[in-house]
């Protein structure tokens, strides 16, 4: 191995592209510990399976365009409201985060990569076995269909005697471990490896919120893996802890799971923030309105985040005092969110406008992320949620808040940083068809759910009946399911096309003041030759020319990156093989896959560095 | 629940204006679409309790507008306004502003305090102890069926709830199997049943309560609005809205049914089904059918639907349940003339015998409807 890598890795270093063969281009990637090779992995995995929970979006509203539809049966519906639900949270809007984490944070704090690149490395691994893993599911005919909460005792052996279940709760099992390591990796990174100079009040907003975030990741993820071994022991070894009948508690899995499951909500949202603070200023040729109030708020979200759990609650009967308390906090949680919408406001007051697609995407964002802010506090008034629980008008809420909010800045994110990723633009003409399909696509299906919702149409249907008069509104919300589906397709059509052939964009296309963009595009394996010093909140503002020059010069002779690691990959295998193993139900086949990790972990450790 | 908790409304006031504002304000949003009937509507409410949460939400509702419509203008303007031109000097650079910041933190405060107050108001005001005289019914969830029991009456029933009209209702729900939700939009919100076990839910540990008083007799509908498992889409009911005086009599009537007539096709029905598999879950009423595992199915020729709505209850509907339930509700737990689910024995009835239990099934009917609502009866007549 060593004789394989050492050549490349000095090429790498070099800034030079050797021409290889395709084995040692796949060899370099899958022993890569470069955190941009990993963020583009990351993010070409989201992006994939966001083409899987979208497919399976359109499969759930193509059944629901009609009443007393048999497109799918009940079964199938299950699976695939489960599996949309799982895959966009666990395995798209996450991961896409942690790939913008991965590449832009680095580069944003000035340094030459995360703190511990082989645990990242073994971070995407993880993520990615777990993925397959649970999506290995349909290949049996298995597909989890306890929906994306998994209640118990629903979830339970009793009443899930297949294997569907095992396949999630193992699954998010093993896709959590990859959260908790990235969460760890990043606070270590931006605490630990900031340029000199870059103070905490300094760093640029996406790294602020990637901060936030990764301390919710390793403080909300052990509370699902918690839940999620109950779960297990509850199927595979006879423990009671959600088992009613003998005495185990219903609501129990409910607490934990949205102790995790709300500041999951934020661990989603709070990057896109990040980038909206980061597009916004850029695009109105503004510094952004009260930096100050934009960091604290974040971390007053993510602290709050921690005290509302109960209000997906409303209905299952905790009582006046619990269903007061949790209606409030939860409507507190409006206050900081309300302003940072209006600090991006200000931002863009008296500023100069351009309507880049990233832009586009960003004003879209404030327009649609609105309406789900102001549904959300209707949720609040606990006792209107009592109608509101369950019903479409919830499903219209969330997905303004991920979709229009999330989904539509991380594409405006990819817009915005793909010139840094590949030294190339995006088609900015596709870019706002992109932008419009998606906008009216998006508006068009979940607009409509609102009022499905609060007319009486429950979520988690695979059918209802004709005289609910709820047939027109469906079939409106499935028209703009298959106009979001083509603007995803001509983002995909953007997305290669540029990616061989987009006008050369040079090192800052945007004009844009934060550290990313001193560096070259692409940036090299070290991303800055000599590691700049940082005055002020926008480095490139006010010392530009220096910091370019640091950026882009001579790296110096003895540059030492981390060497390129085949062992995190054996490890993750490992991970993945023990847990799957359980679904033996006998005891020792987990212990295979322990070996296998025990095996990857040690030969990590011995590697010689080079 | 908190006795102390003074209430400030009472059952069957006066409905305010602002009551009748959200819908048209909403409705107004979709013109066309108000123009069909909502059997489901959350907007017309026929309890003090629906009506007191569609109170707290109007008032949440147009703050929430207002907030919505000033971004949404703000939005519009910035962009016309701050839009970029040709030959541009660099805009002037604004860090923050303390007085503004402090001002669009304080506002939506204060706006959150307004909500805030009415809000826990009625949280306590609904969960205030029901009457002494109200009408108890236990609500237990079943995968995919409702089970509705009155204790006060020792008279049990399923799918659906009848219900007296000015009386106050005390549901105390609960689950067997796993977490389902009681939702009949227009009897106010939902809520869940949860699994518990048998003992706790004597001493009432675990047990959900929803209190309510229904202004208008009727018939309204409602299904299960949390996931719990296959046929979750198919765990539908209908509540019952009667007078009194009706509401005792749909009680006699429960009481003693009366018997099918002698030689009659539903006769043969009646004896085909005691000698069945059938009563090893069903009860019905003034016979020897005692199970408790399904569904009560005492006047069941009276029920708008068979199998908690997965089909209108006609002859021949019922036919092909008997035949086959999985066929129509994926997951069923009742077996089949030719298979049953999970390894339950088949019921073996002969073609003629699943006839004539149709016929027995049908003719357990009589019971009173709500003034001005058809009976099941009127459009399927039978035999």
């Amino acid at each position: 191995m060593a004789r394989a890598t050492a050549p490349t890795q000095r090429a790498a270093i070099a800034g030079k592209r050797s021409s290889r063969g395709f084995g040692e281009t796949l060899w370099s990637w899958i022993t890569t510990v470069d955190h941009k090779r990993i963020g583009l992995m990351y993010g070409a995995t989201s992006l994939f399976f966001f083409l899987v929970g979208g497919l399976e979006a359109l499969l759930i509203r193509i059944q629901l365009a009609r009443p007393d539809n048999a497109f799918v049966s009940a079964e199938t519906y299950n699976q695939l409201f489960t599996m949309h639900g799982t895959t966009m949270i666990f395995l798209v809007a996450m991961p896409l985060g942690v790939a913008f984490f991965n590449y832009i944070v680095p580069l944003q704090i000035g340094a030459r990569d995360v703190a511990f690149p082989r645990l990242n490395a073994l971070s995407y691994w993880i993520f990615l076995f777990g993925a397959l893993f649970m999506n290995s599911s349909f290949l049996f005919g298995a597909a989890p269909n306890g929906g994306w909460f998994g209640y118990a005792p629903l979830t339970g052996a009793q009443y899930s005697p297949g294997p569907n279940i095992d396949f999630w709760a193992l699954g998010l099992q093993i896709v959590g471990i990859s959260s908790i390591l990235g969460g760890i990796n990043f606070i270590t990174t931006i605490i630990n490896l900031r340029a000199p100079g870059m103070r905490l009040m300094r760093m640029p907003l996406f790294t602020w919120m990637t901060l936030v975030t990764s301390f919710l990741l390793i403080t909300a993820l052990p509370v699902f893996a918690v839940a999620l071994i109950f779960l297990s022991f509850d199927r595979f070894y006879g423990t009671n802890f959600f088992v009613t009948a003998a005495g185990g508690n219903a609501l129990m899995w409910q607490h934990l799971f949205w102790m995790f499951g709300h500041p999951e909500v934020y661990i989603l949202v709070l990057p896109a923030f990040g980038m909206m603070s980061e597009i916004v200023p850029v695009f109105s040729r503004k510094p952004l309105f009260g930096y100050a109030t934009m960091v604290y708020s974040g971390i007053l979200i993510g602290m709050i985040s921690w005290g509302v759990w109960a209000h997906h609650m409303f209905t299952s009967g905790l009582g006046t005092i619990a269903d007061a308390f949790f209606a409030v906090s939860s409507m507190i949680i409006a206050i900081p969110t309300g302003v940072k919408i209006f600090n991006w406001l200000a931002t863009m007051w008296g500023g100069s406008i351009r309507f880049t697609t990233a832009m586009h995407f960003a004003i879209g964002l404030i327009a649609m992320f609105t309406i789900g802010g102001v549904s959300g506090m209707m949720h609040a008034v606990a006792p209107s949620d009592l109608q509101q629980h369950d019903t479409y008008f919830v499903v219209a809420h969330f997905h303004y808040v991920i979709v229009g909010a999330i989904i539509m800045i991380a594409f405006g994110a990819i817009y915005y940083w793909f010139p840094k990723i590949t030294g190339r633009l995006m088609d900015e003409r596709l870019g706002k068809l992109n932008f419009w399909l998606l906008f009216i696509g998006a508006n068009l299906t979940f607009f409509p759910m609102h009022f499905a919702g609060l007319l009486g149409m429950p979520r988690r249907i695979f059918t209802y009946p004709a005289e609910l008069n709820l047939g027109t509104l469906n079939y409106i919300e499935t028209v703009g399911a298959f106009i979001q589906a083509a603007a995803v397709l001509v983002f995909a059509w953007n997305l290669l096309r540029s990616w061989r052939r987009g006008a050369p964009a040079g090192e800052n296309p945007w004009g844009a003041y934060t550290l990313e963009w001193a560096t070259t595009s692409p940036p090299p394996p070290y991303n800055f030759a000599r590691i700049p010093t940082v005055r002020s909140r926008e480095p490139l503002r006010d010392d530009g020319d220096e910091i370019r020059e640091l950026a882009t010069g001579r790296p110096p002779e003895d540059l030492h990156m981390p060497s390129p690691s085949f062992w995190p990959l054996v490890t993750a295998f490992g991970v993945m093989l023990t847990f799957a193993l359980f679904m033996t139900e006998l005891w020792w086949p987990p212990l295979i896959g322990v070996l296998v990790t025990a095996f990857g972990v040690v030969n990590w450790a011995f590697e010689p560095a080079h | 629940m908190n006795p102390e908790i003074p209430t400030e409304t009472h059952p069957g006031r006066a409905p305010r204006q602002r009551r009748r504002l959200l819908p048209a304000a909403l409705c107004g949003i979709i013109l066309a679409g108000c123009a069909g009937d909502y059997p489901q509507t959350t907007f017309q409410p026929v309890t003090d309790f629906g009506a007191r949460l569609n109170d707290v939400l109007g008032h949440a509702f147009w703050w929430m507008m207002g907030i919505l419509a000033l971004v949404e203008v703000l939005l519009v303007y910035v962009i016309v306004r701050y839009r970029s031109r040709p030959g541009q000097e660099e805009p002037r650079q604004v860090y923050g502003h303390t007085g503004l910041e402090v001002l669009w933190t304080l506002v939506p405060a204060v706006i959150v305090a307004a909500i805030a107050i009415p809000t826990v108001r009625t949280i306590f005001a609904i969960d205030a102890p029901p009457a002494d005289d109200a009408l108890v019914v236990d609500v237990i969830g079943h995968q995919w069926w409702w089970e509705f029991r009155y204790p006060q009456y020792d008279v049990v029933t399923a799918n659906e709830l009848y219900l007296p009209v000015g009386r106050q209702v005390h549901l105390r729900l609960r689950s067997v199997d796993v977490v389902h939700s009681f939702w009949v939009p227009r009897l106010g919100g939902k809520r869940d049943t949860n699994p518990i076990p048998v003992a706790a839910a004597e001493d009432g540990a675990g047990v959900n309560h929803l209190t309510f008083t229904i202004s208008e007799p009727g018939v309204y509908s409602g299904q299960c609005a949390e996931y719990c498992g296959t046929s979750h889409a198919l765990m539908r009911m209908q509540a019952v809205a009667v007078d009194d005086e009706a509401f005792e009599a749909w009680i006699r009537h429960m009481k003693t049914p009366p018997a099918p007539a002698e030689g009659s096709l539903a006769a043969r029905g009646q004896e085909v089904f005691m000698r069945s598999p059938c009563i090893a879950c069903h009860t019905i009423n003034g016979t020897n059918a005692r199970g408790v595992v399904g569904p009560n199915l005492t006047s069941f020729g009276d029920r708008w639907a068979i199998g908690a709505g997965v089909a209108e209850n006609t002859p021949e509907n019922l036919a092909a349940w008997i035949r086959n339930p999985q066929a129509l509700k994926p997951g069923a737990l009742m077996p089949g003339t030719e298979g049953g689910p999970g390894g339950l024995p088949p019921t073996n009835l002969a073609e003629d015998e699943v006839e004539a239990v149709v016929a027995y099934l049908q003719s357990l009917r009589g019971a009173p409807r709500p003034q001005g609502v058809a009976s099941r009866s009127s459009s399927a007549p039978m035999e």
